[in-house]
């Protein structure tokens, strides 16, 4: 049987990186007792296949893993429960599991499938430039925002603006749904970024580059970013996208 | 005492590896501080992935947390990234549990496990807010100790810190604990730092420096003496009898990060006693304790339980020693196929075919390449040192792993040993030659690595008395060893810069005014020397220089019986007379057995501390010559008697 996963990373634990959580996985699975299968050859490796790298620093509601299970171990659709409350308790802690289905053979890989992922980001006003909320407006009135980006060592001047799906201020409503804990004394102003992942995706980090006045030499986005934290990935189906793990359309629900 | 985490938290982002900074490993615990309790602030002055899998370090994390009356928390050297913004910002230097700065502590206690990490201690005591000079400091600072291999020459370090502790922790740390839980409870007032020092040197182990005078006579010491009645004129190391009494850690460290040795390791015995002269961690751990078979099948059971990892390291200075080695692995390789097993690694591993056996064994379908270390080119200079392989033992042992799947071997080497001669130098090639002859007839694809690094006399072993081998000769001589591979097909050869050697040579043996030096190199911007992108020479000759100190005096020049070394006030048990006739006995060529399974030949740290060795086996285990120049491919006999060198056959 192969599963599909999401769980969270919040807290201290967001200063880990993509290969450090693989790492942490392959533990906890072990740690929980799960047989999963693994790969053939002179080293063999647990059969796990992850989603969308989510940037050192940042937070997630939901990250995803699929696991093919051993099919010697017999696991049913109905221990699944069971399964994501071992994981949770294994895994360290700021991880959890959030969701957990059998994921039929022919779905999607994670990588490929995904196309979007929505963002809540805190960043800190400028000082003397335009305010956050302007700089939204400036963006979401523009056809064109040009940003350079380095790739395969040359400069290159990108309008992202085609990547950036929606972007808003966050409403108190949508900031109240979130963990309690997620704040804490981070200050900034709170937008709601849908960012594509398609192609050469754009990152958190991109979209602040945007948003506040360039300077010389040229800002680390991080001085502006206080934390920023991933509530949605999101596929394609029948041109509308829907929620990952859930299937939902993104018009029921931001956070899932 | 508040946490410093909400002032760093908008720091990592912009740093490397932010997750050295955040703890919340698997096995970390939430300090529980509270009135009367002491606070120790376990720290390790190198980058979090180099210092997390100190075991040293775990041990005593674990041990003091189960106290009532102590906590522990640990902190490791911030990288020079963070560093920066640190000091910018005005951050002291924190946990990594709970994010209190280190002034909150009672005691910093420091693991040395080598003396380029010198500076960072200085660096790290500086980051705490606490001056680095310990003259300086009020009863309100922490004091600063340190332990590990590197503290048994502790004199370099000796105005920077208020303690030393000498050998093993386990015990020592609670002796410690109680006297500053009197301290503390006395309200620490004006005067009483001294106060608490003098109770402290009242501990077997415990060194306290600032309590010594030295006397010297132009550039030699005349004197070390006390500065007060009841101060011991010798303080002795720590040995805990049984390590069958410390199942520790029994909650391993689990990074959340990559480290080096990312694996659950498991401590089979402590000590050695196969007398490798140059070897300063067999002759200061002294004696052997074998951990019980049992008990070390129930801490992998646990360990990985814990942990989650699948592999474990069977730690000591000679794994393939324990007696319990072929047991215990069998035990938990039942099917090295089956899928998920967990792997084994074997650290130090002798060299004969009989050890690459177990390594076979435990390796699965891996076969990366296997290391041995001969230290010496000519069986004549491996008598000099006591590494007492023969070549039959390392092409055995070649043999064995090409016929098993191994196509490279990797073969450590010294240079710069004692009575080397140019001829020993090439010996190294004409081994790695031999090594790769006996390859070919397996795999056309055999290749030896020979890797080089300058040796570096130490305190409390036979070649304290050495003159180390200066920069221009170290170089000389590996050139020989370059010039010799490239003629030799399938040997590469790698080396250490040996301008480090220098630097570690000066801190190894050096004495307190040494300790200038290492100031000045630390304000020079000198932090992280084990790094080869930080390390400069120039900075340690400079300060040198300046201090009008000669490095020929306390690297290149040979000591004799008379002179008062540095340590002299410090024992690691070995008596004077034994280290100096070893010497005289490696001048002359003559090996000396492993004690363990021969009559005691009274070095002085059994007879002198009421110690035993604890071996779970009366004869030596199977393989290769161990030294002996008898075949003992089958196990040995007792008594194992050493034959002469004459009749063993020189190479």
């Amino acid at each position: 049987m192969k599963i599909r996963v999401s769980y969270s990373k919040l807290g201290k634990i967001r200063f880990t990186g993509h290969r450090d959580v693989a790492h942490m996985w392959e533990r906890s699975l072990r740690k929980a007792g799960i047989a999963v299968a693994m790969s053939v050859g002179f080293t063999p490796r647990p059969k796990t296949a992850f989603g969308l790298a989510l940037p050192t620093g940042a937070e997630s509601l939901i990250e995803l893993i699929d696991i093919t299970l051993d099919p010697a171990s017999g696991v049913t659709a109905d221990q699944l429960d069971s399964i994501a409350d071992r994981l949770t308790t294994s895994l360290p802690v700021g991880m959890s599991v959030t969701g957990i289905r059998e994921c039929a053979g022919t779905e999607v890989s994670l990588q490929e499938g995904v196309v979007a992922t929505t963002w809540i980001m805190l960043v800190a006003e400028p000082d003397g430039g335009p305010d956050i909320a302007s700089a939204v407006e400036r963006v979401n009135s523009s056809t064109e925002v040009l940003l350079t980006r380095e790739r395969k060592g040359e400069k290159h001047l990108d309008n992202i603006r085609p990547g950036i799906l929606e972007l808003r201020s966050a409403d108190a409503e949508l900031m109240s749904s979130l963990p309690a804990d997620w704040i804490g004394e981070s200050v900034g102003h709170a937008i709601v970024a849908v960012l594509t992942t398609s192609g050469r995706g754009i990152r958190p980090t991109e979209l602040v580059e945007v948003l506040v006045p360039e300077s010389d030499p040229p800002i680390n986005p991080w001085d502006h970013l206080n934390r920023v934290l991933r509530i949605n990935q999101w596929i394609e189906r029948d041109g509308e996208r829907v929620d990952v793990l859930t299937g939902r359309p993104a018009h029921t629900s931001v956070s899932a | 005492m508040t946490s410093l985490w909400s002032r760093l938290e908008p720091l990592l982002a912009r740093v490397r590896k932010p997750a050295r900074y955040i703890g919340c490993e698997d096995g970390a615990i939430v300090p529980q501080h509270g009135h009367g309790k002491v606070a120790w602030l376990l720290a390790y002055p190198d980058v979090y992935e180099v210092g997390l899998p100190n075991q040293g370090l775990q041990i005593l994390y674990e041990i003091l947390n189960e106290r009532p009356d102590a906590v522990a928390e640990r902190t490791y050297a911030p990288w020079v990234d963070l560093e920066a913004l640190m000091r910018e910002r005005g951050i002291p230097l924190f946990s990594v549990d709970s994010h209190r700065a280190a002034e909150d502590f009672d005691i910093l206690a420091f693991n040395l496990s080598s003396e380029l990490v010198f500076t960072n201690l200085l660096n790290m005591v500086d980051l705490a807010g606490v001056p680095v000079r310990s003259e300086l400091r009020a009863p309100s600072d922490p004091l600063v100790m340190i332990g590990g291999h590197a503290a048994f020459n502790p004199e370099p370090m000796a105005d920077f810190i208020d303690v030393a502790v000498l050998g093993e922790g386990e015990e020592v740390i609670g002796e410690i604990t109680e006297v500053v839980r009197e301290w503390k409870a006395s309200g620490r007032t004006e005067g009483s730092r001294l106060a608490v020092l003098r109770a402290l040197a009242q501990i077997p182990g415990v060194y306290v420096p600032s309590l010594y005078e030295v006397e010297y006579d132009g550039d030699h010491i005349r004197e070390i003496k006390p500065l007060y009645a009841g101060v011991p004129e010798r303080v002795m190391k720590r040995t805990v009898s049984d390590l069958g009494d410390w199942d520790y850690p029994r909650n391993p460290l689990a990074p959340l990060t990559e480290v080096v040795h990312d694996r659950l390791a498991v401590e089979v015995f402590r000590g050695c006693t196969r007398g490798c002269r140059f070897c300063q961690a067999g002759m200061i751990t002294r004696p052997v304790r074998e951990r019980p078979a049992e008990q070390v099948r129930s801490m992998i059971v646990d360990g990985l339980q814990r942990t989650g990892y699948n592999e474990v390291s069977l730690t000591s200075l000679s794994t393939a020693d324990f007696s319990g080695i072929e047991s215990v692995i069998s035990s938990i390789v039942p099917d090295p196929t089956a899928c998920g097993a967990p792997t084994v690694s074997l650290p130090s591993l002798r060299v004969d075919a009989f050890t690459v056996g177990l390594a076979a064994k435990v390796a699965g379908g891996r076969r990366s390449g296997l290391t041995f270390a001969p230290e010496a080119g000519t069986w004549r200079l491996r008598t000099v040192i006591n590494k007492l392989i023969t070549e039959e033992d390392l092409y055995g042992a070649v043999e064995s792993a090409f016929a098993s799947g191994w196509s490279r071997a990797k073969l450590y080497f010294l240079t710069g040993l004692p009575t080397e001669t140019d001829i020993d130098t090439q010996g190294i090639i004409d081994l790695a030659a031999g090594c790769v002859a006996v390859g070919k007839r397996h795999t056309g694809r055999a290749n030896v690595t020979v890797s080089i690094g300058g040796f570096v006399p130490k305190s409390h072993t036979p070649f304290q008395w050495f003159g180390q081998n200066g920069v221009p000769e170290l170089r000389r001589k590996i050139g020989l060893v370059r010039d010799a591979a490239t003629k030799t097909k399938g040997v590469n050869v790698k080396w250490h810069d040996p301008s480090a050697s220098l630097a570690e040579g000066l801190a190894s043996r050096g004495d307190r005014r040494i300790g200038a030096v290492i100031e000045r190199v630390w304000r020079d911007g000198g932090v992280f020397q084990e790094w080869s992108e930080y390390f400069k020479l120039d900075r340690w000759l400079d300060a040198m220089a300046a201090e009008g100190l000669s490095p020929d005096f306390y690297i290149t020049r040979h000591r004799d019986e008379k002179e008062i070394l540095p340590w002299h006030h410090l024992s690691a048990g070995l008596h004077q007379d034994f280290l100096w006739q070893d010497w005289r006995a490696s001048l002359n060529e003559f090996g000396l057995e492993d004690c363990r399974w021969t009559p005691c030949y009274d070095c002085g740290v059994c007879t002198g501390d009421g110690l035993e060795h604890i071996v779970a086996s009366p004869i030596p285990p199977a393989g290769g010559s161990q030294g002996t120049g008898q075949d003992l491919s089958r196990g040995g006999i007792t008594p194992v008697t050493l034959r002469s060198k004459s009749s063993v056959g020189a190479s």
